[in-house]
């Protein structure tokens, strides 16, 4: 079986412009969601209470919400999760109540009014510990990237370094846009699934730059377009089986892996789908905007050559 | 060309051999068992113990799997939980005989039900985290500033009487925020008592500030002296936690520094986080009291009419003494406790340092007292033990008491470790609880291990069908690749999170790729018109540097997963960073071998099984394999 019955290669980079104004577009649209809507942080993040309660029959979300409001909850946010004997309570954090007791407070107030609820889960963070995750958080994107562009340009030239970045970057922004456009919430593991994609859509960007590179030194007589357009037609078969095979992985654990890993999976889903499209369709165009050409690997190899002057001759 | 040397060969099915031998205790599950371990520092498990557990059982005519003893404490194994809860009962009423005072924490725990010769390997399956098992966990701030304010207030103490004693007169002496500020009237009684202060204090560091008649010493805590009070603070906490917790009989608890200035407590499978909290917070204290050795005194107290003003506890050998009901000290008055030996006897000894006002009583007391007997009592939740009850030789001033006489080395740890213990050095708060039901623990290891099933076997149906034999080679690369990340996380004992699990289906997903690489690249030259055996080994060559860096960026996002992860991230950099490693080994040295044994021995090789190859320019399709 063979899925890709490629003749000639095809010309990506003649819609180069038209690929990036589209990827300008998606990017702007996830910022402006971005800023207008804003992320779904999850407790995690926030810091406040969260609870799972499990009731043998369907349960009665009102009910619940009247208990916590004779109680004296103020803000809560009560909601099925995942089906209909499953409840989720959300508390904010509140300076004048004891936050560490919440927990049992509210399945004091349940057990009055709401009964017949089991205590699944419960989460309580601080607020010191909320920032202090946030903030860790946005280091550890920070680290990844200059990582990334470190090793890049170590391994290859900066112009792939800074494309390979810019184009990945384009894809965090657009799962963290769909995040929010969406409001889905934004966990820990979702964030271990951001950071995961970045490095992984970097190696699909690694993939097509080392075809790039074998190209030029390879093949004479090659435009720069078509340099790219030839690397990137000849590893499409690879990159959608791949990626394909991943997908499998992360449709599995979109099925079967619950509540819990839902967001997690979903934003790995987001992030291969347009990790194919932006290593192939924003990096690339982005190297040769970048002015990418021939010489920049062939000078490299003559200078490989022992006792060579400055303008190439040879003894 | 496409040979192995036989040690690749063997290199190969020795690390297959290793990957299924510590695989192999994840599949035996666990059995109930139940655990005998010790509620106190003094009270050691031992044989003994064993020997105790055993012959318990066998009275009560409890049959069970083998009695294990290891650093925990006694484990005995059991068919079913019928049994296990059994023995549990006749096992407390056996070791705890007064239920009021356990000696010994009897819990009930899983133990791994692998056979002996694995466990003797140290092949024990992987460690479950709290998601996947059910439990309480807490993270609990150590109030620093409480603990560096406390000291402040006890040092301002000391410097009084500093002062006092050496005639130095001062207008006044009070801690405003963490500094200490003395008051003087003229510079030169300040000088000297910068010089008897900077003596008796080596932690404080001191500054001079004011004019005229205003003059002030300002002393702050050294960096590195607020540096020392932190940490201990932190490992008194620590060790104060783990005597409490001891009380909940929880099989394995998890008590851990974590940063500078927090703990996390893990309770595997307690529920009742209001009776966890309530031991977490609750604070103990020391207290010291006169003995009452009037003759016939004990008698009569054993008798049921105790004299007057004095109430019987128990030593810490079991023996009661008559103590009397007046505290002379509590335990607020002790700054330190800490294991050592005896100046001139060399005998093992415990040294307490006492605070100014603390030292001052000590002095009064034990001037009165020469010749009798004083208790060192540990009370809490309303209950006291005596810890010890030395004879008072001579005076004692100066605020540093040394406890010492019949002990062995390991007991004046113990007393050091039990006097330090009895209270918090540092209030804590709780800043990050969580609970998972046992049910959902349960549930979570369904669905993470599913979702890793049925993405296996769709990832290895579309190789096989797609790649024909190079699928199926890839396929059990794979199957390689997750015997070798189990058995790696198995060995390393690391916590397996539900997070985690999602990282080795994740890995999966993603390794898979390097066999893609390989498979197309072999494919590319083939068809260029390269002979199978060439096309194998370029195939294999070309797709190396790909697939290092490749994996190289991913496991930079690891790293960084790794270094500033917490929690539930934590567990999946750690699974994503391992199967990383293992993903290289398995998709290129594991596959490779297998393609060598299959096509290398041939030396005529026409076709290879890699599927259809399809070639530009001719209108039919070449088929690689016949």
């Amino acid at each position: 079986m063979e899925f890709f019955r490629i003749k000639n290669d095809i010309p990506f980079m003649r819609h180069a412009l038209k690929f990036n104004v589209i990827s300008l577009l998606t990017f702007l649209l996830a910022v402006f969601f971005l800023f207008a809507k804003g992320l779904h942080l999850s407790v995690e993040f926030t810091g406040g209470t969260l609870i799972e309660v499990r009731y043998e029959q369907a349960a009665d979300l009102e009910k619940i919400r009247g208990a916590l409001g004779k109680a004296g909850f103020t803000d809560y946010a009560v909601q099925n999760f995942g089906s209909s004997q499953d409840v989720m309570i959300r508390l904010p954090l509140k300076a004048e109540q004891k936050a560490d007791q919440i927990g049992d407070q509210v399945m004091a107030a349940l057990a009055a009014e709401a009964p017949g609820g089991s205590k699944q889960r419960v989460e309580f963070v601080g607020p010191q510990v909320g920032k202090e995750l946030a903030e860790n958080g946005a280091m550890a994107l920070l680290v990844v990237i200059v990582g990334i562009v470190i090793y890049l340009a170590f391994r290859f030239e900066w112009r792939f370094s800074v494309s390979a970045v810019i184009a990945n970057l384009h894809d965090v922004i657009i799962i963290l846009g769909f995040f929010a456009a969406f409001q889905w919430e934004f966990s820990l593991s979702v964030l271990a699934a951001v950071l995961a994609v970045l490095g992984y859509s970097v190696n699909e960007s690694v993939v097509v730059f080392d075809r790039v590179r074998e190209t030029f030194k390879n093949v004479r007589g090659l435009t720069t377009p078509q340099v790219l357009d030839h690397a990137i037609t000849s590893t499409i078969s690879r990159t959608i089986i791949t990626h394909g095979c991943t997908q499998l992985m992360v449709l599995s654990m979109l099925v079967f892996g619950g509540e819990t890993l839902y967001y997690f999976s979903l934003a790995l889903t987001i992030g291969i789908c347009f990790g194919i499209y932006s290593s192939v369709l924003v990096a690339s165009p982005l190297v040769m905007w970048l002015g990418v050409s021939r010489e920049q690997f062939i000078a490299k190899q003559k200078k490989a050559i022992e006792g060579m002057t400055d303008d190439g001759a040879c003894v | 060309m496409n040979r192995y040397p036989l040690w690749k060969y063997l290199t190969v099915a020795i690390a297959l051999v290793l990957g299924f031998i510590y695989t192999l205790p994840n599949f035996f599950g666990e059995s109930p068992a139940v655990q005998v371990s010790s509620a106190k520092a003094t009270i050691k498990v031992d044989d003994k113990a064993r020997a105790r557990v055993e012959e318990t059982l066998k009275s009560a005519a409890i049959g069970h799997d083998g009695i294990v003893l290891d650093s925990v404490g006694v484990k005995a194994r059991f068919k079913d939980t019928d049994t296990q809860l059994k023995a549990k009962d006749v096992l407390e009423k056996t070791f705890n005989p007064d239920a009021a005072d356990p000696q010994y924490v009897v819990a009930l725990n899983l133990l791994s039900a692998s056979p002996q010769w694995l466990t003797s390997l140290h092949a024990l399956p992987m460690y479950l985290g709290l998601d996947l098992r059910g439990g309480v966990h807490f993270l609990l701030q150590v109030d620093m500033k409480g603990a560096l304010t406390k000291r402040l207030d006890a040092t301002a103490g000391d410097l009084r009487t500093a002062l006092r004693d050496k005639n130095i007169r001062h207008a006044g002496l009070s801690r405003e925020g963490e500094r200490l500020v003395v008051r003087f009237r003229d510079a030169e009684t300040r000088d000297k008592a910068r010089n008897a202060i900077a003596d008796a204090q080596p932690d404080l560091q001191l500054g001079e500030q004011g004019e005229g008649s205003d003059l002030k010493l300002v002393a702050t805590l050294k960096p590195e002296a607020q540096k020392k009070i932190g940490e201990f603070a932190l490992k008194q906490n620590i060790t104060t936690l783990h005597n409490r917790i001891n009380e909940l009989g929880v099989a394995e608890p998890v008590i851990q520094q974590q940063g500078a200035d927090r703990i996390v407590v893990q309770l595997p499978g307690v529920q009742d986080t209001a009776k966890a909290k309530d031991i977490l917070g609750r604070t103990a204290t020391l207290e010291i009291r006169m003995v009452d050795d009037s003759p016939g005194g004990l008698d009569a107290a054993l008798a049921g009419n105790a004299p007057f003003g004095t109430e019987v506890y128990n030593e810490r050998g079991g023996q009661p003494l008559l103590v009397k009901k007046q505290v002379v000290l509590t335990g607020d008055r002790l700054t330190d406790a800490q294991p050592g030996f005896d100046n001139q006897t060399q005998e093992p000894a415990v040294h307490l340092t006492l605070d100014s006002a603390g030292a001052r009583i000590f002095r009064d007391v034990t001037r009165e007292s020469v010749g009798k007997r004083m208790a060192i009592l540990l009370i809490e939740k309303g209950k006291g033990e005596v810890v010890t009850a030395p004879v008072i030789r001579t005076e004692i001033g100066g605020g540093r008491v040394q406890i010492s006489g019949r002990m062995t080395t390991s007991e004046a740890n113990d007393t050091a470790l039990l006097l330090r213990a009895g209270s918090l050095a540092a209030p804590m708060d709780i800043v990050e609880e969580r609970t998972i039901g046992p049910s959902l623990g349960a549930e979570n290891i369904k669905k993470g291990f599913n979702s890793t099933l049925w993405g296996f076997a769709a990832i290895a149906l579309f190789m096989v069908v797609y790649y024909r034999m190079f699928g199926l080679i890839s396929g059990l690369a794979l199957a390689a690749n997750l015997l070798f990340l189990v058995a790696l996380l198995s060995l390393l004992q690391a916590t397996l999170t539900l997070p985690g699990i999602a990282a080795i289906a994740l890995t999966l997903g993603m390794a898979i790729d390097a066999n893609v690489l390989i498979n197309e690249r072999i494919r590319e030259e083939l068809r260029v018109g390269m002979p199978p055996q060439a096309a194998i080994a370029e195939g294999y060559e070309r797709a190396f540097g790909t697939i290092l860096d490749s994996n190289i960026t991913t496991l930079i996002a690891g790293l960084a997963l790794l270094l500033f992860g917490s929690g539930p991230v934590r567990g999946f950099a750690v699974v994503h960073c391992l199967g990383i490693l293992t993903s290289i080994f398995s998709s290129i040295v594991v596959s490779r071998a297998l393609v060598n044994l299959i096509y290398g021995r041939q030396k005529k090789l026409t076709t290879v099984a890699i599927g259809q190859i399809w070639k530009p320019g001719t209108s039919a399709t070449v088929n690689a394999e016949k």
